[in-house]
């Protein structure tokens, strides 16, 4: 079964405020505000220009944030919910 | 002046801002508030003469009411995600539809629930996949949730879980005990697309929809509002379309709603200053119970004249059911209080 | 609507329309000391009715509304007709403005910056406020603080204090006994009177003051500070506003810019006095 892509939010959608430990974020679409914590916001950053499933976004987060090991169903398993949440809210959509 | 006649006036054109004393905005304020027409006020007097405290309150709600129509166009977007997957065609109406359309009577319009149209065939589904997506049954009781599915033109309302924020399904723009049953498979067929994708009725259809929505589904309750956006529909479509009142004619026909739309012309006519082409323009006497209905407003915003508003809900509820329904429903809604 | 007045507070201009004359006169009394502008427009529409046009004699029971109303509110006796009149115009600027973005929350100010207590009735946030702004402090109102969102600043709503029960006396024994409005007995939240603010809070209530402290005050329990994370105090000011959401992203600016720039506490304490103390310590603290 194939995996579900995803498409980040268009350049100036979203207003992004770290709080500490939370990151308040704008959605200047919807008007609404949501408040997450890692690693919804780097999941975000790391959507980037071209929509991608959980396998290929593990491995951009695993560039990006220099971690040693980004395989494994695990992950993969883990950033596939994440994903899915961040659609229910709005701030990424099934491409 | 009363404050409610003024308000007619200054989105008419026919008085200037700058002629009203400091003490004359109350009565017109209260009397917008209450017709829901404030910030469309607000849009009309943008660039008007005003006090400062005035002009600062219709800054707000400018502001207040961009803010609105961004959250109504997401509710669509969020429908869309759920329900255009499976294949279910859905067309914006009402508001929602006016703000994707980009068209004029949205400018500082209020908007309440989402409102689409579905084919009949296509109400399962469109139910089950916007239940998946989060929405879910607003609680009533099983009389009126069986007088919903039986007779009315819409499923029983849904809210969404998250957003806290109400979308009704229609499958037809009219109850289905209606005395006049508008074509809902013509107005999906003709639906145009407007920017971003979404699918609103066509301009024809659309008009037809606000008369009926305005005359023939209710008791006028916030009428000047309906009338307002009949008037800013015709006269944007007539002056990009020479021919739009012969469609309009043709497609009231086809919906059975010639009437109504005749008469939502001549009372634009009376007290918006709509100008009518040929054939539309007469002068119909009763015309005038339906102005004095229209401008029940006191200037703290109370309704006034009691009796002619009852006059006008036991019409409404006649115009949406057979006689006996009638009876036994006014009589199950007077037993439960 | 046969009695009315217009009282201006902050920058809201109220026209209140009553069916009885008595919260009339008591309004004009509980206000008379503010500024009046008879010509100004009513920026918020307050009306107290009957229900049906006998029941002004027959029970008469005052029923609020005006721009907003909150169908199927139980109305209050005519004998508390003036707690009715506070009630509606806290129901039409809590439903109704969008100038600023409003908070849930009394403010004091000393030297132009503000003192923000965020909390519910009965966290003990007005009667704080009222003491302190006996002091050295400019109360700046106890039921809303604006925002301004261009600027960041707070702006006063210095509205008549309501004193619940035990407040009534402590701040009875403070105050020139003309300042106290009537006693309101038995109503819904208690006993209740109202104070009327200082004169030079309400000749000082157009001037704005820079936030310098958010407190969360817990009234009751041993005296103790605990700091707040941004994050948190970001969620619990979304909880105490009535518009932030109506305000879109102006709103999100204006809060998130208050967390970050405005040190915040939650405070508990056991008595008045070890309140003040704690809030003159912060405040020391805050500005130092």
């Amino acid at each position: 079964m194939a995996d579900r892509l995803y498409r980040a939010p268009a350049a100036g959608a979203l207003r992004i405020e770290p709080l500490g430990d939370l990151t308040a974020i704008f959605d200047r679409r919807s008007m609404q505000t949501h408040l997450v914590v890692a690693p919804m916001p780097e999941i975000i950053a790391a959507l980037g220009d071209t929509p991608c499933d959980a396998g290929a976004l593990a491995e951009r987060l695993a560039a990006m944030f220099d971690l040693a090991d980004a395989g494994g169903d695990d992950v993969a398993a883990v950033l596939r919910e994440r994903l899915a949440e961040l659609a229910a809210l709005g701030l990424v959509a099934a491409a | 002046m009363s404050g409610v006649r003024t308000l007619v006036d200054l989105l008419a054109g026919r008085r200037d801002a700058d002629g009203l004393a400091p003490r004359d905005w109350d009565g017109v304020i209260g009397a917008a508030r209450a017709e829901a027409l404030l910030a469309t006020l607000a849009h009309r007097l943008a660039d008007a003469a005003l006090p400062p405290s005035v002009a600062a309150l219709f800054a707000d709600q400018r502001a207040a009411a961009a803010v609105a129509r961004a959250q109504a166009l997401w509710e669509a977007e969020m429908a869309r995600r759920a329900i255009a997957p499976e294949g279910i065609a859905f067309v914006l109406l009402k508001g929602t539809a006016y703000a994707a359309a980009g068209l004029s009577c949205a400018e500082g319009r209020q908007i309440g629930d989402l409102d689409i149209l579905v084919g009949w065939h296509d109400i399962g589904r469109a139910e089950k996949e916007l239940i998946e997506a989060g929405w879910e049954w607003v609680k009533s009781d099983p009389y009126d949730d069986a007088y919903y599915r039986e007779h009315m033109h819409e499923l029983p309302p849904l809210i969404h879980k998250a957003r806290d924020r109400m979308i009704d399904v229609h499958h037809t723009i009219l109850p289905r005990t209606h005395r006049v049953t508008p074509d809902a498979l013509a107005m999906i067929g003709d639906a145009v697309v407007a920017d971003g994708g979404f699918a609103v009725l066509c301009p024809a259809d659309m008009a037809c929809h606000c008369a009926a929505h305005l005359l023939a589904d209710g008791d006028l309750q916030g009428g000047l509002r309906n009338l307002w956006d009949f008037h800013c529909l015709t006269r944007d479509f007539a002056a990009a379309d020479a021919g739009f009142w012969g469609e309009l004619d043709a497609r009231a026909a086809l919906h059975g709603l010639r009437a109504p739309v005749q008469r939502a012309a001549r009372l634009a006519r009376d007290l918006y200053g709509a100008a009518l082409p040929p054939g539309w323009n007469r002068r119909e006497p009763r015309d005038g119970w339906f102005v004095r209905r229209l401008l029940a407003r006191d200037d703290w915003g109370r309704p006034t004249h009691f009796a002619l508003q009852q006059a006008f809900y036991i019409r409404s509820h006649w115009l949406r059911m057979p006689p006996v329904m009638l009876a036994k429903h006014l009589w199950t809604k007077w037993r439960k209080g | 609507m046969r009695h009315s007045t217009r009282i201006a507070v902050g920058p809201v201009q109220f026209r209140i329309g009553s069916d009885w004359r008595a919260p009339i006169d008591a309004l004009d009394r509980l206000y008379a000391g503010y500024p009046k502008d008879m010509a100004r427009p009513a920026d918020a529409t307050v009306r107290l009715f009957a229900a049906r046009p006998w029941r002004r004699w027959l029970r008469p029971s005052v029923h609020i509304g005006g721009d907003f109303i909150v169908p199927d509110a139980l109305p209050l006796p005519l004998s508390m007709g003036l707690l009715a009149a506070e009630m509606g115009m806290n129901l039409q600027v809590a439903l109704g403005w969008r100038r600023h973005m409003l908070l849930h929350a009394s403010a004091v100010a000393r030297d132009g910056r503000a003192v923000i207590l965020s909390g519910e009735s009965g966290s003990g946030k007005s009667t704080l406020a009222a003491l302190l702004g006996e002091g050295a402090w400019r109360l700046m109102g106890d039921e809303f603080t604006l925002i301004e969102p261009a600027s960041g600043d707070a702006l006063g709503f210095p509205r008549a204090v309501s004193l619940k029960n035990a407040a009534i006396a402590e701040m009875a024994a403070r105050v020139d006994p003309a300042r106290l409005g009537p006693l309101l007995a038995g109503t819904p939240k208690g006993d209740i009177r109202h104070l009327i603010p200082r004169a030079d809070a309400i000749a000082a209530m157009h001037e704005p003051a820079r936030p310098a402290l958010i407190l969360f005050p817990r009234f009751g329990g041993a005296a103790a500070i605990e700091p707040m994370a941004p994050g948190e105090v970001f969620v619990r000011l979304t909880e105490a506003s009535t518009n932030y959401v109506a305000l879109g992203e102006a709103g999100f600016a204006a809060l998130a810019r208050l967390v970050r720039e405005t040190p915040a506490f939650g405070i508990s304490y056991p008595d008045s006095a070890a309140g003040m103390a704690l809030v003159e310590q912060l405040w020391a603290e805050a500005v130092r």
